[in-house]
C-alpha cells in the first residue's frame, strides 16, 4: 500500500506519456493533413495537365472532325476535386490561406475548362450543356442550390457544372461575372447565357435544361444495347 | 467547432487520457499484489470476528425473505453472524413477512417509525454487539463464500472497512447488460482505488466496517440520500484504511427500465457532487494522498467533461439533422444510394478525433481488464456492444439532471 504517501514519479511519469501521446497525435494530424493537401494539388495538376493536352489536342486537330474530339476528352476529375476541396474547406475552415489558394487554383482550372468545352461544342455544332453556379458564404439557398447541383451531377455524369466563390479576388473570376453581368444576388446560376437567381429546384434545372433528358435516354439506351450485346 | 471550443476540448481530452494512463500504469503496477490477495482470500480466514448484518429495509415484501435468507445460507458460524432486521416503517406487509424469521436465533427484528435509510442503520448500530458490522438492502443477495472473504481482509489490523464486489442479478435487457460492463468496471477502478488508497464510497450492499469507525466517528448521515459516499470520504478524511475484496460477491437486481435507473443514478450522481462540495476541502490537498490529489479532482471533472461533451455532440447532431432537413427540402427523396467507396481521403485526421480514439482504446483495455478482474475472462459480448452504443447517451441524462438539481436545489428522493 502507498499510505497517504505520493509518488510524484508515477505523476510525472503519466503526464508525460500522455504528453508524448498527444504529441504524437499532433504531428500525426498534421502529416494527414499534409497529405491531403498534397492529393488535392495532386488531382489539380492532374486536371491541368487534361486540360493543357486537350487544347493541345483540338490545336493539332482544328481541321479534323468532330470524332476525333467528343466531349469525351474533358477531364473526368473535376467532380472529384470539388467534393475533396469542398470537404478540405470544411475541414480546415474557409479562412484557411492553404483552401483560399487551392479554391483560386480549382476556379482557374474551371474556367478553362469551360472555354474549351465551349470551343469543343462550337466546333461540333452542339449546345454546350453547363451550369456556371455562383455561390456566397453564409447564403442559405446556395446550400440548397449546392445540394440540387450535387445531386443532378450524379443523375447525368455528362452535365458540367462550374462552382464559384462570388466575391472570389482573382480577376479572371471578376472577368466571368462582368462578361455575363451577373447581380449580387446569390445564388447565382448562369444556364445557356441567361442567368437565374435564387433557388431552383431539379424539376425547375430539368424545365430549363430539356437536354438532360435527352441525355438521359440516349445513355440508357446505350447501356440497354450493351448489356443486350453482353447477353448474346 | 470555433477554436475555443476545441482548445477546451483538448484540454478535457488531455485531462481524461491523463488519468487512464495513470490508473492503467498503477494496475499494471499492482498485479502482483492482486494476485497474492487472490491466494490469500483462496485460504480460510485466520479469524472469523463476529459480525451484524443489519438489513434495512421499507416496504421490501417481496425480496426481503430471499435476501435475509442468502444472509443465513452463509458459509459462516453461526454463532458470529447475526441478522438485525429493521423495518423502517413499511407500509406493506414486510413486517409480517419477516415474522417466519421470528424463531431463527441469528435474527432479530426490529420496527421503527420511519425516517430514511441512515436511521434505520443507525438504529442497529445503536444495538451492536458484534466487532464488524455491515448492511445488506433488501434487493441483494450476498454469495456464501464472501464473509469468509472479507473476513480475510480484516486481519489486516489497519484496515477499518471492506467494500466487496457488486454484480448484477440476472442482467438480461439491454439496459441491464450495459449496467453490467459498469458494475465490473466499478470493480477495477475500486481495487486500483484501493492501491491508491482512495476508495471513496463503501457501497450500500455488503460493505462491512469495523464497530469502531461508528464509535469513534458517529454514525450514518442523510448525507443527500448517499450516506455510503459521506461515510467512505468521513473515513478517509480521517485517514481510516478501506479495502476491496474484489473476490467477495454481491448481487444486487438492477433497474429493468429507463425511469427507475435514471432515478436511481440521479441520486447517485446528485449525492456525489452534494457530498462533494461538503468535502471540498479534501480537493487537492496532499495531506488526503491519491484521493485529494487526483482521484477526487477526477471525478468531479469527469462531471464537468461529460456535460460539455454531451452538449458539444447534441448540437453538432442538430446541425447535421438541420443539414438534412435542408437536403431534403432542396432535392425531395431523389437522394441517390451510392455504394460508398472507401477513400482514405474522407477519413477524419481531426486532433480530436485522433484523440478521441485513443482514449477510446484507453476505456476498452480498462473494460477488458475489468471483465479478466470481474470475471476471470475477457470475453467482448453483447454487453460490451451496447456499453459502447448506448451509455454515451444515457449518462449524460442523469449527470445533467443532477447537476441541474443541484444548481437550482431539488433534493434527490430515494424512489
Amino acid at each position: 500500500m502507498e499510505g497517504k504517501s505520493i509518488n510524484w514519479k508515477k505523476y510525472f511519469f503519466s503526464f508525460a506519456i500522455t504528453a508524448v501521446i498527444f504529441t504524437t497525435a499532433i504531428f500525426l494530424s498534421n502529416y494527414f493533413s499534409q497529405k491531403k493537401l498534397a492529393e488535392v494539388r495532386g488531382i489539380q495538376d492532374k486536371i491541368a495537365i487534361d486540360i493543357l493536352s486537350s487544347e493541345t489536342q483540338f490545336s493539332l486537330l482544328e481541321e479534323s472532325s468532330c470524332k476525333d474530339i467528343g466531349v469525351g476528352t474533358l477531364s473526368k476529375e473535376l467532380g472529384t476535386l470539388e467534393e475533396k476541396l469542398s470537404y478540405t474547406e470544411n475541414q480546415r475552415g474557409s479562412d484557411d490561406p492553404e483552401v483560399q489558394t487551392l479554391k483560386q487554383y480549382y476556379s482557374l482550372l474551371e474556367i478553362k475548362d469551360y472555354l474549351l468545352m465551349n470551343k469543343i461544342s462550337e466546333k461540333c455544332n452542339k449546345t454546350p450543356i453547363s451550369i456556371i453556379y455562383f455561390y456566397s458564404k453564409d447564403c442559405d439557398d446556395c446550400v440548397k442550390v449546392g445540394y440540387v447541383l450535387t445531386n443532378l451531377r450524379e443523375t447525368y455524369p455528362d452535365l458540367r457544372v462550374y462552382s464559384f466563390d462570388y466575391n472570389m479576388d482573382i480577376s479572371a473570376v471578376r472577368t466571368l461575372i462582368s462578361v455575363n453581368k451577373v447581380e449580387n444576388k446569390m445564388p447565382a446560376l448562369i444556364i445557356k447565357d441567361t442567368n437565374y437567381y435564387g433557388f431552383k429546384s431539379i424539376e425547375d434545372l430539368e424545365k430549363i435544361l430539356p437536354e438532360l433528358a435527352i441525355m438521359k435516354a440516349e445513355k440508357e439506351k446505350l447501356e440497354k444495347q450493351a448489356s443486350t450485346t453482353e447477353a448474346n | 467547432m470555433p477554436d475555443i471550443l476545441n482548445l477546451i476540448m483538448y484540454v478535457f481530452l488531455f485531462a481524461s487520457l491523463n488519468f487512464e494512463v495513470f490508473l492503467l500504469i498503477t494496475y499494471f503496477e499492482i498485479r502482483d499484489g492482486i494476485k497474492d490477495e487472490e491466494k490469500m482470500v483462496a485460504r480460510a480466514p485466520k479469524r472469523q470476528p463476529s459480525v451484524t448484518i443489519i438489513v434495512p429495509c421499507w416496504n421490501e415484501e417481496k425480496t426481503v425473505s430471499k435476501t435475509i435468507n442468502s444472509i443465513l445460507n452463509l458459509d459462516y458460524p453461526k454463532d458470529k453472524l447475526k441478522i438485525m432486521v429493521v423495518d423502517d416503517g413499511s407500509i406493506d406487509s414486510t413486517w409480517e413477512v419477516v415474522q417466519k424469521f421470528r424463531n431463527n436465533k441469528q435474527v432479530e427484528l426490529y420496527t421503527k417509525e420511519n425516517g430514511g435509510k441512515h436511521s434505520a442503520l443507525n438504529f442497529g448500530i445503536s444495538k451492536l454487539t458484534t466487532d464488524l458490522v455491515g448492511c445488506l438492502d433488501a434487493d441483494s443477495y450476498v454469495h456464501k463464500d464472501t464473509m469468509n472473504k472479507i473476513a480475510v481482509y480484516f486481519e489486516d489490523r489497519k484496515t477499518m472497512a471492506v467494500a466487496p464486489s457488486i454484480k448484477l442479478w440476472n442482467p438480461t435487457n439491454p439496459l441491464q447488460l450495459l449496467q453490467k460492463v459498469e458494475y465490473g468496471f466499478g470493480i477495477f477502478t475500486r481495487k486500483v482505488f484501493q492501491y491508491l488508497n482512495a476508495i471513496y464510497i463503501t457501497p450500500g450492499p455488503f460493505s462491512i466496517f469495523r464497530k469502531e469507525v461508528f464509535e469513534n466517528l458517529g454514525g450514518y448521515r442523510n448525507a443527500h440520500n448517499t450516506e455510503d459516499i459521506e461515510l467512505a470520504l468521513r473515513m478517509q478524511k480521517n485517514g481510516y484504511k478501506i479495502a476491496h475484496a474484489h473476490n467477495a460477491y454481491v448481487y444486487t437486481v438492477p433497474p429493468r427500465n429507463i425511469k427507475t435507473l435514471l432515478k436511481q443514478r440521479v441520486r447517485w450522481s446528485y449525492g456525489f457532487i452534494k457530498n462533494a462540495q461538503d468535502y471540498k476541502d479534501m480537493f487537492f490537498n496532499r495531506k488526503h494522498g491519491n484521493l485529494g490529489m487526483i482521484i477526487l479532482p477526477m471525478a468531479a471533472f469527469s462531471i464537468i467533461s461529460i456535460l460539455f461533451v454531451s452538449t458539444v455532440s447534441i448540437f453538432q447532431m442538430l446541425q447535421a439533422l438541420v443539414n438534412y432537413f435542408i437536403r431534403v427540402q432542396a432535392i425531395s427523396w431523389n437522394v441517390h444510394f451510392n455504394f460508398p467507396t472507401f477513400d482514405w481521403f474522407y477519413i477524419n485526421t481531426d486532433l480530436i478525433a485522433l484523440l478521441g480514439i485513443v482514449t477510446t482504446i484507453g476505456t476498452l483495455t480498462m473494460i477488458i481488464l475489468s471483465k479478466k478482474l470481474s470475471e476471470g475472462n475477457k470475453i467482448i459480448g453483447m454487453d460490451l456492444i451496447y456499453f459502447f452504443s448506448l451509455y454515451m447517451f444515457i449518462a449524460p441524462l442523469w449527470i445533467a439532471k443532477a447537476s441541474y438539481n443541484v444548481l437550482v436545489g431539488v433534493k434527490a428522493t430515494w424512489r
